[in-house]
């Protein structure tokens, strides 16, 4: 039981990192309808541009400073170069753009600051926390539950901004309705910039806790395949979707890759571990079945 | 005036009552179809006519009520088999498939008519090709009763509004359909597009005796051409009758022109 | 003024719904057929085979697949590559375990098994439609691979799922030369375009096309969902999997579960967007394409480098090959989006008044 309530702790904490891409992802498309395959290639490139400056010498905090100014750069050009160029394309074809853009990312950032795996050090300690240890005997890393808070701070910072500032109820009206935010005099594209910029900025977050965790690689990209269940899951255009359905694909993604493989090399003979490649998909892809709009989407009605 | 005889009641709508979570589009609306008739559905914007369209042939599923056609009770339609029990439709917001050409958009009209399979399709093999052509003979016919032989290969996409309306109604006219149903064909159109139109309408109705009903604003249009008005306010029926008797209807003057204090 | 059709009138629907409606046309599909036919074979050599012309028109069948899901039925796959997988294991496994089954009847059973896997696959189109679906399609993609690596039974128990195609024997030849192989892949290839052609201009296409373009009026009309999006499904990844066993079998020789991978599958959907979705022709010219533009960029990025003396090695050019292709997807996307296919036929446009162009 003790080993259960562990391994599902452990998948609660890096559910939490799964949540943090997932956030950026549903960023841009509550406010732009653009499902941006290039989430993943952005906590790459961000996390690249922190150890690129380092690497030149620059501490720590200037590095991180300097990433988010790439980031928001970033984002404008984005903006103005591709998206600007696509609208009133179908979402589908956005999409691929996006796909494309990822593909650009990739090629362009190693070119740009290297592509050999650098470690990122926040001065947070990865160790098990020695009271928990003491009393529960149960192992939980520092770290994870650093991570764990800037990921909830991050979160509230967010909401803060979206519900409180005027940029953030232009966001609101943008997710709303492009064409009536338009004829209200909200400039649509500097909103579109904003929000690739706040979505750099959270894939800069997640790009530095993954990184400090598992050094600054290419592998980097591909939080993004895990964190597309984690939006069927919760929903595209739902930041708490994003949160709990992140904590309940790390969990459950976890504990299946401890208990099916034995059953299944029960069965077969065999070694079947890797699950985690696919689980997370053919889970959501169930609960699909059950609620086509996810955990907190709104159910949509075709009018004719 | 056509010369075709009304019959009997070809479809019998039931105390249809549909909700939209907590929205009530239709609340308890009951009236009847027969068969070669005009039958028109007026109500101010918002009423829940096309909602009504819906319901008819199972986009929407109502909560309560029974549709009775041709004898046949059930509850709810579904949208293939009331396309395959004779229903076709237009829509008030264009639903044209806008990637394919005219042709290839009235010849989805006849899907349903098409047997082979799609192994014959594929091969171009005998009996796939006479049917595709027996089709064609029939989509060129409507093509010449809406006189749009010359945007044939067009993609509907780029035709303007007006033939796409008239596009439309060929799609629904390929099917052959037994009853027609079209949400306000002449929305938006200039005067000499709508006589078009009702011209259109009144010889389907009168060559092929096809039932249509139809929703419409224009109040000239719907009073000339219409057999039987039903007349739906906030979702609930308030007249129903020939135009004469729903024109005097005192409750459908206050729907439309306001109550008198 | 060379390329009209000026002068030629159609007195029957039967003509005018031919497959090549124009002579000009049929007269060029005529001449690159008798060229794909004889003159390469007799004067082709073989690196032209084995490097470029097999698995182009492999490339091809796959992307044709994909774009009869993608582009004609409008749902986006990101799992292509993994139908491919299941094709070549499919084939490997008849070969084996069959006895004297003839390699022809292998690659059928190879392409309908994928077109089962494709159907289980499809079953969530009939909830979801767009991102949802697309990114279910990426379920299939990595739970196919991971099958195929973990089951050992599958690959008749070699190390890490490894497989080696059997060798290629039709009526008691043996297809062993690159030039042999070319022509089986092209007759096959060849075969299947025309199906597809065929497919997308009778009533299964337009039922396609209709569900891709407007789906409740589709429904209105009488096309049932259901049946044409999983037939979208099957026929599509029958494409795939008849790809994949060519793959195997006349171009790689020996594969394993991780080449289909996503990669591959991004590959094949990168060829429809540059080729044209929804055309036939453009699988084929989004597959030349998008096979050619690494050779060429190998070829030329040293090249340019030296010129220019910058310091260049192997994974720089494949970083630089990344970022064109990912480049060029954003630009033809926003130049033009229905691709190589769109720029042919205004080519084609222009080539009728030419040169006289007033």
């Amino acid at each position: 039981m003790q080993f259960f309530i562990e391994v599902t702790i452990g998948g609660l904490l890096s559910g939490v990192m799964y949540s943090l891409v997932a956030l950026g992802f549903v960023l841009i498309y509550k406010a732009s309808g653009v499902f941006n395959f290039a989430q993943g290639a952005m906590v790459y490139f961000a996390a690249l541009c922190v150890v690129g400056c380092v690497d030149k010498g620059a501490p720590l905090w200037l590095a991180v400073i300097l990433a988010f100014i790439i980031m928001v750069l970033f984002g404008i050009a984005t903006e103005k170069f591709v998206l600007r160029k696509l609208v009133n394309q179908p979402p589908i074809t956005l999409f691929m753009a996006t796909i494309g853009l990822a593909f650009f990312i990739e090629g362009a950032a190693p070119i740009l600051w290297g592509d050999t795996v650098r470690p990122v050090d926040l001065g947070i300690v990865d160790d098990p926390i020695a009271a928990i240890m003491d009393s529960t005997g149960m192992l939980i890393s520092t770290f994870d539950l650093a991570a764990a808070g800037i990921a909830a701070l991050l979160v509230a910072v967010l909401a803060l901004f979206f519900q409180k500032t005027k940029i953030g109820r232009a966001l609101r009206a943008v997710a709303d309705d492009h064409q009536a935010a338009l004829s209200i005099g909200i400039p649509l594209q500097h909103i579109w910039a904003i929000v690739w910029s706040v979505a750099g900025f959270v894939a800069l977050v997640a790009g530095l806790l993954w990184g400090a965790r598992n050094g600054v690689q290419f592998a980097l990209t591909f939080t993004a395949l895990k964190a597309l269940p984690v939006l069927i899951l919760g929903g595209f255009t739902s930041v708490p979707g994003a949160i709990v359905g992140g904590l309940i694909i790390g969990a459950s993604e976890k504990l299946a890759e401890i208990y099916i493989p034995p059953v299944l090399a029960g069965w077969f003979g065999g070694n079947f571990g890797g699950i985690e490649g696919w689980f997370p998909y053919v889970m959501a892809l169930l609960f699909l079945l059950v609620r086509p709009e996810g955990l907190f989407g709104e159910r949509h009605i075709d009018r004719v | 005036m056509s010369t075709r005889a009304i019959g009997d009641v070809i479809l019998d709508l039931q105390n249809i009552s549909l909700r939209f979570g907590g929205v009530k589009a239709l609340t308890d609306i009951s009236f009847d179809v027969r068969e070669h008739e005009i039958r028109a559905i007026i109500g101010p914007n918002g009423a829940g006519k096309s909602s009504m369209l819906n319901v008819i042939n199972g986009v929407y599923r109502p909560q309560e009520g029974n549709i009775v056609f041709r004898g046949e009770k059930r509850h709810n339609m579904e949208p293939h088999k009331a396309a395959e029990a004779g229903f076709a439709r237009t829509f008030q917001n264009i639903a044209l498939f806008k990637g394919m050409s005219v042709l290839d958009n009235l010849m989805t009209g006849r899907n349903l008519k098409m047997r082979s399979n799609f192994l014959l399709q594929a091969l171009w093999w005998g009996p796939a090709r006479r049917e595709e052509l027996e089709h064609r003979r029939k989509v060129e016919e409507v093509i010449d009763f809406l006189e749009i032989e010359h945007i044939r290969k067009t993609p509907v996409g780029r035709l303007p509004y007006g033939l796409q309306k008239r596009v439309e109604l060929g799609r629904a006219l390929a099917a052959e359909p037994s009853i027609l149903l079209l949400d306000e064909p002449m929305a938006g159109m200039n005067v000499e597009e709508k006589q078009d139109m009702c011209r259109f309408i009144l010889d389907v109705n009168d060559q092929f005796g096809t039932t249509i009903i139809l929703i419409e604003h224009d109040m000239g249009v719907v009073m000339d051409i219409s057999d039987r008005v039903v007349v739906l306010d906030y979702g609930r029926k308030i007249g129903d009758g020939a135009p004469d008797e729903v024109k005097n209807n005192p409750d459908v003057i206050a729907a439309y022109l306001g109550t008198q204090h | 003024m060379f390329y009209r059709e000026a002068g030629q009138f159609k007195s029957s629907y039967a003509a005018d719904q031919q497959i090549f409606p124009i002579r000009q046309d049929r007269i060029g599909i005529a001449a690159i057929l008798i060229a794909a036919f004889v003159a390469v074979p007799l004067f082709g050599n073989e690196y032209w085979f084995v490097a470029i012309l097999i698995p182009f028109l492999i490339f091809a069948l796959a992307a044709l697949g994909l774009n009869i899901l993608t582009g004609y039925a409008g749902q986006l796959s990101l799992g292509a590559a993994a139908f491919m997988a299941v094709g070549a294991y499919a084939a490997y496994n008849f070969q084996l375990r069959v006895d004297g089954i003839p390699i022809l009847v292998s690659f059928i059973c190879a392409g309908l098994t994928a077109a089962a896997v494709g159907i289980v696959f499809g079953l969530p189109s009939l909830r979801i439609k767009g991102f949802y679906l697309a990114v279910a399609t990426l379920a299939a993609q990595f739970f196919i691979v991971w099958c195929l690596t973990k089951f050992p039974w599958l690959s008749n128990n070699s190390s890490s799922g490894v497989i080696s195609a059997q060798r290629i024997i039709i009526f008691g030849h043996e297809f062993e030369s690159a030039r042999e192989k070319y022509l089986l892949v092209l007759c096959i290839v060849v075969l299947m375009a025309m199906m597809a052609k065929n497919m997308a201009r009778s009533s299964i296409g337009r039922a396609w096309m209709a569900v891709r373009d407007m789906d409740v009026a589709a429904e209105v009309v009488g096309i049932r969902l259901m049946h044409t999006k999983l037939l979208a499904f099957a026929v599509s990844s029958f494409y795939c999997g008849v790809a994949g066993a060519l793959y195997a079998f006349c171009y790689l020789g020996s594969v394993e579960p991780d080449g289909f991978s996503l990669d591959l599958s991004f590959k094949i959907l990168f060829m429809i967007i540059v080729g044209g979705v929804g055309t036939i022709l453009g699988s084929f010219l989004g597959a030349a394409f998008i096979l050619l533009l690494p050779i060429f960029l190998n070829v030329t990025l040293p090249w340019i480098a030296e010129l220019l003396h910058l310091p260049i090695n192997g994974a720089t050019v494949s970083h630089i090959e990344t970022m064109v292709f990912g480049a060029l997807i954003m630009f033809f996307l926003i130049i033009e989006p229905h691709g190589l296919a769109r720029l042919w036929q205004i080519g084609k446009e222009k080539l009728r008044l030419w040169p006289f162009p007033h």
